[in-house]
């Protein structure tokens, strides 16, 4: 059997000598369960995340990929069962939301950037507000993460000026601005062109490079199956599987698993 | 060359053309009159038609506005200077203009309510221009104190002891909030209303008593004409738009009793016509008021205005928080910012620009509004145009007082729309 070889999507080696899993847990979920009015959008999810993870999660439209790690950083309140991030559990208790969300950063399929005011100011906003960082060293701060998605230029302009790839990279910056421990990924390629696709793919790998925990709700394969370290198939609101991308993708168990790889594969 | 290709279907262009200006038939002035003065037969007939209209509208006031009389001492005395011919006798407005502009205040004080209206100007500048420096604002908080102070009179220690209510709040709000933020916004709420029942009155007699300054008091039935307008309508301006924006936010609340508050205050106040409010405002508050307690009728009219303005503004607000995507919640909420961070940074700035138009228009109608307090006895403009007319001299005199009238609130009422679309170039951040 000849082993599925996917594209990457960038054009370069990929350095995986800083991307280490230890030990420690980042997230811990335990029969976690959701319902939106009386329907059961996620069901009996259990997952632990290790501190340098990257996990790539697929799976059909309404499968509640996104809803999952939306309940990481309470944007998405859970019903029942326990999620607990860098050890600090999510309840009702505003206290422990606004901590857990000062330390996962999350980037949005349509980037949700602040239209009113500057990449700078977008990226400066959280690190002063929330961190009660100086301006100038929140300004110096953004300016590094600017540069490492290649759009130091760009600052002073306004995110209607600039182009969907762009964006995103900027929402990335703006995140990692907030010096996360984890960042979360909501199909951050799904509303771009396959030009910018890559683009924003290139500062996704970097970031996992660097040995950041990184949960990504995505239908980029070769994303997957070059960075991640582990897969999670769902559908129905459950984890169907769960496997390292190796044999994800030549071995898979499941039947609905193996209808969704030849579906997105294209075979 | 391009025609080498002619003959082959496959097609390769190996020279790019440059670009060319337009011919002349599509640039200028005649391009722009064609477009859009005589485009087709009918739109040549209606540019026809306009033109004869604003030509039989100019012969026939024209020579009344040019042939005006500004001398005369009355009506009569107009008539026979005109003798016959048609003008305007604009004599009413140099005779009487003091009173349309500040009623029956004293004249000796006129300086008064001028000093006060080009303060407000300078107060306002920080607010309407941000490139201003921003310490100035300090004098934009202060002004509502010396505003009143300029216009009423009395002790100096009087706004300065309700002054010091605020400042008390905020003192208080300082030191608790090191402790919690909730019992801290309770108790800046609290402390000023306990100076103002307990304290200030008191520390207003001493500092009196000690210290007497001040300028003469003016009672309020002296008030009137555009004074009497502006005072209303810029209150009541000023005070809506924040009283708007809280209702806005607490109709969107998911706090049920808060949010019920809010839609009956918006619901009551929008299904009642604001000449009804101000009856309540002038006839009807004393009956709830303790006997003897002396509730200035112009405070209750700028209370009422202020309140169905409010109501408008809310509704006017939530149609702007209404147009703002989701992912601008949840992009906030996301980077940890808490409610009143992410309602003051990223979403009212978007709300407020997109309710720009909506707001000005309520402001634009507040004004015009004012007006309507002749009905409760109050001379403004229009109720001074009565008096005026009452005047034997001057009965029977229409068209110039309220040509007057119009003129005052059109620039008032144009400064603002022209300021607003100043805004609305100023925040376009889009690049649509």
């Amino acid at each position: 059997m000849t082993e599925i070889q996917l594209d990457p999507g960038i054009d370069r080696e990929i350095d995986t000598s800083a991307m280490k899993v230890t030990d420690e847990v980042a997230i811990q979920i335990t029969a976690m369960n959701k319902w939106y009015g009386s329907f059961h959008v996620l069901r009996d999810i259990n997952m632990t995340v290790n501190r340098g993870e990257r996990i790539v999660i697929c799976g059909p439209s309404g499968s509640g990929k996104s809803t999952l790690i939306r309940c990481i950083n309470r944007l998405e309140e859970h019903q029942a069962g326990q999620i607990i991030v860098d050890g600090t559990e999510l309840t009702g208790d505003l206290k422990n939301i606004d901590k857990v969300r000062s330390e996962v950063g999350m980037v949005f399929q349509h980037f949700n950037l602040f239209p009113h005011l500057t990449i700078l100011e977008n990226c400066t906003l959280a690190p002063i507000w929330v961190r009660k960082v100086p301006k100038r060293e929140a300004e110096e701060t953004a300016m590094h993460f600017l540069e490492k998605v290649k759009i130091p230029e760009q600052a002073l302009k306004y995110p209607g000026q600039l182009s969907g790839g762009q964006q995103q990279r900027v929402a990335i910056a703006r995140s990692l601005c907030m010096k996360p421990r984890i960042m979360l990924f909501d199909e951050p390629t799904s509303a771009l062109d396959p030009e910018m696709i890559k683009e924003v793919l290139d500062t996704m790998i970097a970031l996992a490079e660097e040995g950041m925990t990184m949960l990504c709700v995505t239908h980029e394969m070769g994303f997957a199956q070059a960075v991640a370290n582990r897969v999670i198939f769902m559908d129905q609101g459950q984890i169907v599987e769960q496997n390292e991308p190796r044999e994800f993708f030549n071995n898979p168990q499941s039947d609905r698993t193996k209808l969704f790889l030849s579906q997105i594969l294209g075979h | 060359m391009s025609d080498t290709h002619a003959q082959t279907v496959a097609f390769v262009r190996n020279e790019m053309i440059a670009p060319s200006d337009p011919p002349l038939r599509e640039a200028g002035a005649v391009k722009w009159l064609r477009e859009n003065l005589f485009s087709g037969a009918l739109n040549t007939f209606l540019t026809v038609v306009s033109l004869l209209i604003v030509w039989y509208a100019l012969a026939a006031i024209g020579p009344w506005l040019l042939n005006s009389v500004w001398t005369a001492g009355s009506l009569a005395e107009c008539r026979a200077i005109l003798d016959g011919t048609s003008g305007a006798c604009f004599s009413v407005i140099t005779d009487r203009w003091h009173q349309l502009l500040f009623g029956f205040y004293p004249p000796q004080y006129y300086w008064r309510p001028v000093l006060a209206l080009a303060l407000l100007f300078a107060a306002l500048a920080p607010v309407l221009f941000t490139a201003l420096p921003r310490k100035l604002l300090l004098f934009t908080a202060i002004y509502p104190f010396v505003g009143y102070h300029l216009l009423w009179g009395g002790s100096v220690w009087f706004p300065v002891s309700v002054a010091l209510g605020f400042v008390t709040g905020y003192l208080v709000y300082l030191v608790v909030a090191r402790v919690s933020t909730l019992i801290a916004i309770f108790a800046a709420i609290l402390a000023p209303v306990f100076w103002w029942v307990f304290a200030a009155g008191a520390f207003d007699q001493a500092m009196t008593a000690t210290l007497p300054l001040g300028l003469e008091f003016i009672r309020s039935d002296r008030f009137g004409g555009f004074l009497i307008s502006l005072i209303i309508g810029i209150s009541g301006i000023s005070l809506s738009l924040p009283i708007g924006i809280l209702l806005a936010l607490g109709r969107q609340s998911d706090m049920v009793f808060l949010k019920s508050v809010c839609v009956i205050v918006i619901e009551f106040i929008r299904g009642v016509p604001l000449i009804t409010l101000l009856f309540t405002a002038s006839l009807l508050l004393n009956y709830f008021l303790p006997p003897g307690s002396a509730f200035d009728l112009i405070l209750r009219v700028i209370i009422m205005v202020t309140l169905f303005a409010s109501a408008y503004m809310a509704e006017v607000i939530r149609g702007g928080l209404a147009a703002l995507p989701k992912g601008q919640y949840e992009a906030a909420d996301a980077l940890g910012l808490n409610y009143w961070k992410a309602q003051r940074l990223i979403i009212m700035p978007q709300a407020l620009k997109i309710s720009i138009p909506g707001i000005v228009n309520t402001f634009i109608g507040l004004f015009k509004d004012t007006t309507l307090v002749v009905f409760i006895g109050l001379l403004d403009p229009i109720g001074l145009s009565n008096a005026i007319r009452a005047d034997t001299n001057w009965n029977g005199i229409y068209w110039e007082l309220f040509i007057f009238i119009a003129a005052l609130f059109f620039i008032f009422c144009f400064g603002m729309s022209r300021y607003s679309m100043y805004l609305e170039r100023k925040l376009k951040t889009d690049h649509k």
